[in-house]
């Protein structure tokens, strides 16, 4: 597995096939939590590391426990209960070790226990066949691929509090006709790089 | 606590509580698989499927849920029927699964079957909890069924693959970006109804899972 190889799978994840806009994942945490720049990085920070983590352990899981027994058709049931496990587990030693951190991510912690981008991960990877390191590769691109539009989002939320919206489209629709806009642009990605 | 007729329940599933439009949550599939009619319905069906079933399940067995463990289980319950309907649809409708397989999948992660499940079907007998999952399942499944008529007689000129307009489609109504737009227009639009004709206030300020 070359170095190439794996940017290429990096930049593929956060770019081309961003999560958000390509793929469409994670729209309700995308839209709920990208109102202030200050919780979209929290939120972002957040993500980039558990998604990392999510992919690591359960392509271990997967291919160390379930695909030698033969039960990969359980892997929606366990993949969910490895995230949730996951997440408190992190919750927890992040309240033990570093209050200051939790009390800045720690609602967020809380958030993302069911959110459908952590769950598509390890999902994708199982159905692709990644290696371990391609598995993790692809965690953080789809992880940094989520923090870029969720920070992209904040920031033209934030100026968009101040403009003059019609009522009906005031809140979420207006925000998904922005979100429309930025996925044209990113439309101009596709193309970049074939793997 | 029983909540009205089992009619009152299905339509308040459907308008008053609509999980697209009104509550604006389980988002992801409403854009992702909209861009053809006969998707769009497939995953309407699944998540019906799905939603009614984890209402049964945990209304039948609500007596022996633990309070304190009830969450994990209705997970269970959710990903058990989840797994069900994504290996039927594997099994017998492979092209579809190509397309919409990892959106079934995650129909585990919907918040509105999970939130149903804690805060109706876990205090009400089955029949109530059934319809009150129908409800909401076609209201979802009406969701779909606009959204995705708008993209593909927009996007492509067909509806469920027939030809219905000529002349030249609008690509943008297919690719990624026209599922934001045809979602935000189609929202602003009810929201504009429910202001202009109900006096209400219009939804979507929130936003959540």
């Amino acid at each position: 597995m070359d170095f190439t190889k794996l940017l290429e799978l990096v930049v593929s994840a956060s770019l081309i096939n961003n999560f958000v806009f390509t793929r469409f994942l994670g729209l309700c945490i995308f839209f709920g939590v990208s109102k202030r720049m200050e919780t979209a990085v929290g939120m972002s920070i957040t993500f980039v590391s558990v998604m990392v983590i999510s992919a690591a352990v359960s392509w271990l899981i997967f291919f160390g426990l379930m695909v030698p027994l033969d039960i990969t058709f359980l892997r929606i049931v366990v993949f969910i209960g490895v995230v949730a496990a996951l997440v408190q587990t992190a919750d927890t030693i992040m309240k033990k070790t570093s209050p200051v951190l939790y009390h800045k991510l720690g609602i967020y912690l809380a958030l993302i226990t069911t959110n459908c981008i952590i769950l598509a991960v390890p999902l994708i990877n199982a159905g692709e066949g990644y290696s371990f390191i391609e598995a993790l590769a692809f965690g953080l691109g789809s992880g940094l691929g989520f923090a870029l539009a969720l920070t992209i989002m904040a920031s033209i939320r934030e100026k968009l509090e101040l403009a003059d919206v019609p009522r009906p489209f005031r809140g979420l629709p207006i925000a998904f006709v922005v979100a429309g806009l930025i996925a044209l642009a990113f439309t101009g990605f596709s193309g970049l790089i074939t793997l | 606590m029983q909540q009205g007729t089992n009619w009152e329940l299905i339509k308040n599933g459907m308008f008053k509580e609509n999980t697209l439009f009104r509550m604006a949550i389980s988002l992801c599939p409403a854009i992702a698989v909209t861009a053809s009619m006969k998707n769009g319905i497939l995953m309407g069906v699944a998540v019906l499927f799905v939603q009614v079933m984890v209402n049964m399940t945990v209304s039948s067995i609500r007596q022996f849920i633990n309070p304190r463990i009830r969450l994990p289980i209705y997970m269970i319950v959710i990903a058990g029927w989840v797994s069900v309907i994504d290996m039927t649809m594997a099994a017998y409708a492979r092209e579809a699964y190509k397309q919409i397989g990892l959106y079934i999948q995650l129909i585990v992660a919907f918040a509105s079957i999970l939130a149903k499940a804690e805060s109706f079907a876990s205090k009400n007998k089955i029949v109530p909890s059934m319809m009150d999952g129908v409800g909401m399942g076609l209201g979802f499944l009406l969701a779909m069924i606009v959204i995705s008529f708008f993209r593909e007689l927009l996007g492509k000129g067909t509806l469920l693959g027939l030809d219905i307009a000529g002349g030249k489609p609008l690509l943008i109504m297919v690719l990624p970006a026209g599922g934001f737009f045809a979602f935000g227009l189609l929202m602003g639009f009810f929201n504009w109804i429910d202001i202009r004709f109900f006096g209400g206030k219009g939804a979507g300020g929130a936003g959540g899972h």
